[in-house]
């Protein structure tokens, strides 16, 4: 069916965002993508420049950091040092995406695609989105925190605030649930449990007794329990539950800091996939539309200019290289997946013997509800897209003076470079493990942190000025403690300062 | 179904709070910038802001980051000639994201030294008055204001012709021809509605004479109406003007300045910032602010501004020879009438012996009648000499025309230059 494109000029109005809003809702639901109920905004760039400072969310509570962080961002664009972009989607039911008022009408159809589409059904559909964040409450959660955090500063003085919120800032990677937490129970259930606990001893009772070795008992009896008794790894939580001088107002201004953090953990977990099923259904879509005739040629080049200039991957020796690009990956992966249920090769059906042939909408809508970006690459990331990407594996020892280059695109390498490229996605792997190992509870109340090393990697300097933050909240001296996979302790850290000791 | 809202706009400047948290929190080392830059910077030049470059070390918010070493692989793109097993020497640590290896910057948090940003000229000026608490500078009756200017205030019902306002006027004649035939108009259409009604009917007697009544009401009711004027005298409406004296918008700064060899650089930087104060203060009074420097020892000359704070002369004192020179400035270029003249002088008090008394003389005579304002300001630890003394003897006779104080340190000279303008707030 062959219409008449819906416009052919540059400039947008209000009345052609709509049309194209309607006509892309429409093929997206022939995709059956589930999306939010969209809000689109249009801003200009001052207030993109806001948006950025206050890490992309609609209202903020005020810090220090967010002034910093606008200040170089304006400083930066005004100087035509960077480019801001083009929008920003925020997880939020209605969701809202801001549209800058500079795109050409291709741009605002592009970007309703990417954002108001794909963006806003991979928040709807993923699973790390529907177990940690709550799009229909995160606005008034917002609200709620800026006006409790600026009642606080009334009360209690700017300074102290601040001062709260920077130690928090500071752990805040380190105040986000990995597992979901058992329910807290209800005195029947506790009730319940306590007297089929009751039971359950009793009845082996006999054998305790028979078995019961008094030495063993007291030396037990000597060395302290640990409190907690299992290390914790969400410090800011525990901080929260357990300091012992913290005010009430002080340990909301934690849980705020922490809700925060929980609310943008999926993000930072999904990121190649979440652009890369947002890139992947802006093609399709504009691709969709310009087969229905509704864009023309011209629209359409425009669109592919910036479509590729958004998916370009500069190989590691060029000098705009910065890293891997997640949209690339991303987009063409889901491409890949395509690709591989429409027209599988021997070789996928050899990789993918469950998804080869498969119907193709199915398998990435399944694909894009239950992974995070390690899972997703280690279980899709196929040779032949290595092989497109020439990616490779190098190997980077301090103990050595020389990389090595340990995977190629060759099949003895595919398996490698996929779970390499997979655990560069792996929070668990690019952030140090930090958890709460003891407090000594009966003495003088310190607090020990232990940092378990992987892959001999130490902590960086920042970790005293982080001990520090620390100190401010728990109140007591603070321990850190490097510990190496034989339970080795070879460098430790204090706050107050002593020296700072390397044990080895 | 999709919302599409204009936000545009909606307020900007959500992030003034938190830009200002910034400002704060970093005041210290913005403060010596702009005292950096305050040096470098002419006096004439603070229309506009400063960047503003300050450590980013200091400004980290630190976090547990891996630090470098260990064992890491990483997934780089772009294979050219690389197979499994080549080794290579590790490049060279914080290299340009170009090369292979090390091109992880995001990994080690890397970014730049320095952290710039620009602060608008109001903010500089904060800066730069801080610790002397910059007070409301403006809001001061200046006097002798010699033009008036008209502006339309409201409206009157007693003027000429010229300035009336036919809308204003219409409008009330109109109110006040509802108002007196407002009553009449209503019964007049009750009269008529009836008029036809019966002129619809059959007629009959009692009709007929009801008809005759009837149209006798609408005709007395109309001539009534009638009487009601269309537009009467006191619908006119004015437009009225006042005058208000307004303060001649040119102004003219003369700055007089001992240069001899008992002047060092250090007073000399002191003058430059009460010479900036002043300009500050008076250029937000008016719309146009000229300077004129004039530097003397023993003889006095008009300088340029590079000139008159950074050369270097040795030799005596005569400060007459400025004053002279600074009554002959007034008196052939900025006549009484169009200019706001302010003199401010700065000396280290130092001045040759028989000079004063006609210091005094001139002042009293020649200057002080032609300006709106002279300060002097002696920047000096010692004791005051004679021309301290002689100037004394002037404040009481012009006591809203002259004032002098001693400025000992530079954290006097904001205090000073309040007291130095204070005396005309009543």
């Amino acid at each position: 069916m062959q219409r008449e494109p819906i416009s052919s000029d540059a400039q947008w109005t209000f009345d052609l965002i709509e049309q194209y809003d309607a006509e892309i809702a429409r093929i997206a639901a022939h995709y059956k993508l589930d999306t939010y109920p969209n809000q689109i905004e249009i801003i200009n760039a001052e207030q993109m420049m806001d948006a950025y400072a206050s890490v992309g969310m609609p209202l903020h509570y005020n810090h220090w950091s967010y002034g910093k962080r606008f200040l170089d961002t304006s400083q930066n664009y005004q100087h035509g040092r960077m480019g801001l972009a083009y929008e920003i989607v925020i997880n939020s039911d209605p969701c809202i995406a801001y549209l800058m008022e500079e795109n050409s009408m291709m741009m605002q159809a592009l970007v309703i695609a990417h954002a108001c589409y794909g963006h806003n059904s991979f928040f709807k559909g993923n699973y790390l989105f529907r177990t940690w964040t709550d799009a229909s409450a995160i606005v008034d959660y917002l609200v709620f925190a800026k006006n409790y955090i600026g009642k606080c500063e009334e009360r209690h003085g700017v300074d102290a605030v601040e001062s709260m919120l920077d130690a928090c800032h500071a752990l805040m990677n380190f105040g986000v649930n990995r597992y979901i937490r058992p329910p807290s129970l209800t005195p029947e259930q506790e009730i319940r449990n306590i007297e089929e606990r009751e039971e359950y001893l009793q009845r082996h009772i006999n054998t305790l007794w028979t078995s019961f070795n008094p030495k063993q008992n007291d030396s037990e009896a000597e060395s302290k329990p640990n409190f907690p008794p299992e290390p914790e790894e969400n410090l800011l939580y525990f901080i929260e539950k357990n300091a012992p001088l913290l005010k009430p107002w002080q340990r909301e201004i934690i849980r705020i800091v922490r809700k925060m953090a929980q609310y943008f953990y999926p993000q930072k977990q999904t990121q190649v996939m979440n652009e890369g099923w947002a890139c992947f259904w802006h093609y399709t879509l504009t691709d969709k539309m310009y087969r229905e005739g509704l864009i023309n040629d011209g629209f359409m080049m425009e669109f592919l200019q910036a479509h590729t200039s958004v998916i370009y991957q500069p190989p590691f020796d060029n000098p705009y290289f910065s890293g891997i690009n997640p949209y690339t990956l991303g987009f063409n992966m889901m491409m890949d997946i395509k690709r591989i249920c429409q027209h599988p090769t021997q070789e996928d059906r050899e990789w993918f013997p469950d998804i080869a042939g498969s119907p193709w909408l199915t398998t990435l809508d399944y694909a894009m509800r239950n992974f995070k970006d390690e899972s997703f690459i280690l279980q899709y990331l196929s040779p032949r897209l290595i092989r497109e990407l020439k990616l490779f594996s190098i190997l980077d020892k301090s103990s050595s003076s020389h990389l090595k280059v340990s995977a190629i695109h060759n099949e003895s390498g595919y398996r490698q470079i996929r779970s390499d490229l997979a655990n560069q996605y792996n929070l668990g792997y690019l952030e140090p493990n930090i958890q709460i190992f003891n407090v000594d509870v009966t003495g003088d109340r310190s607090l020990t942190l232990r940092h378990y090393i992987h892959q001999e990697r130490p902590l960086a300097e920042s970790a005293n000025s982080v001990l520090n933050h620390i100190q401010t909240l728990w109140g007591f001296d603070i321990h850190l403690e490097s510990v190496t996979s034989n339970n080795e302790i070879i460098k430790t850290y204090h706050c107050p300062n002593k020296t700072n000791l390397d044990v080895t | 179904m999709s919302f599409i809202i204009d936000r545009r706009l909606n307020s900007k400047k959500k992030s003034t709070v938190n830009r200002q948290r910034f400002l704060k929190r970093y005041r210290k080392q913005i403060k010596k910038a702009v005292e950096d830059s305050l040096n470098k910077r002419s006096i004439k030049d603070l229309q506009h802001g400063e960047n503003i470059t300050i450590d980013r070390d200091s400004t980290s918010e630190p976090y547990f980051q891996h630090g470098r070493g260990g064992t890491q692989t990483r997934v780089y793109p772009g294979n050219k000639e690389f197979v499994t097993g080549d080794e290579f020497p590790r490049p060279p640590a914080g290299g340009g994201s170009g090369n292979s290896g090390s091109g992880d910057a995001s990994d080690q948090g890397i970014g730049e030294d320095e952290f710039t940003f620009h602060i608008n000229q109001a903010e500089f000026l904060d800066f730069m008055f801080e610790g002397l608490e910059l007070p409301n500078l403006i809001k001061k009756q200046l006097k002798s204001t010699t033009s008036f200017e008209s502006h339309q205030a409201g409206f009157t019902s007693h003027s000429s012709p010229d300035r009336l306002h036919l809308t204003r006027s219409l409008r009330i004649a109109y109110a006040r021809r509802i108002a007196l035939s407002g009553s009449s108009s209503k019964e007049l259409s009750a009269l008529k509605k009836r008029l036809w009604q019966l002129e619809a009917e059959p007629v009959d007697d009692q009709s007929a004479l009801e008809l005759k009544q009837l149209k006798q009401k609408i005709t007395l009711l109309l001539e009534n109406k009638k009487r009601v004027p269309f537009l009467d005298t006191y619908d006119l409406r004015y437009r009225n003007y006042v005058r208000t004296p307004t303060p001649s918008t040119k102004a003219v700064i003369i700055c007089v300045m001992d240069v001899s060899g008992s002047m060092t650089q250090s007073i000399k930087e002191l003058a430059k910032r009460f010479f900036t104060l002043l300009y500050l203060f008076i250029q937000k009074n008016y719309q146009q602010t000229e300077v004129v420097f004039i530097r003397h020892h023993t003889r006095a000359a008009e300088v340029d501004e590079q000139e008159f704070f950074y050369s270097r002369e040795t030799g005596g004192t005569i400060v007459s020879s400025a004053l002279q020179l600074t009554a002959d400035v007034i008196e052939q270029r900025y006549g009484h009438d169009q200019y706001n003249v302010y003199v401010a002088q700065a000396s280290d008090g130092d001045n040759w012996d028989n000079d004063s008394e006609l210091c005094h003389k001139l002042l009293k005579d020649k200057i002080l009648p032609m300006v709106q304002y002279f300060a002097y300001v002696e920047i000096t630890q010692g004791v005051h000499q004679n021309l301290w003394h002689e100037y004394k003897k002037l404040q009481s006779e012009f006591e809203r025309e002259f004032a002098m104080q001693q400025v000992r340190s530079s954290a006097d000279i904001y205090p000073v230059f309040r007291e130095l303008f204070a005396s005309k707030v009543d």
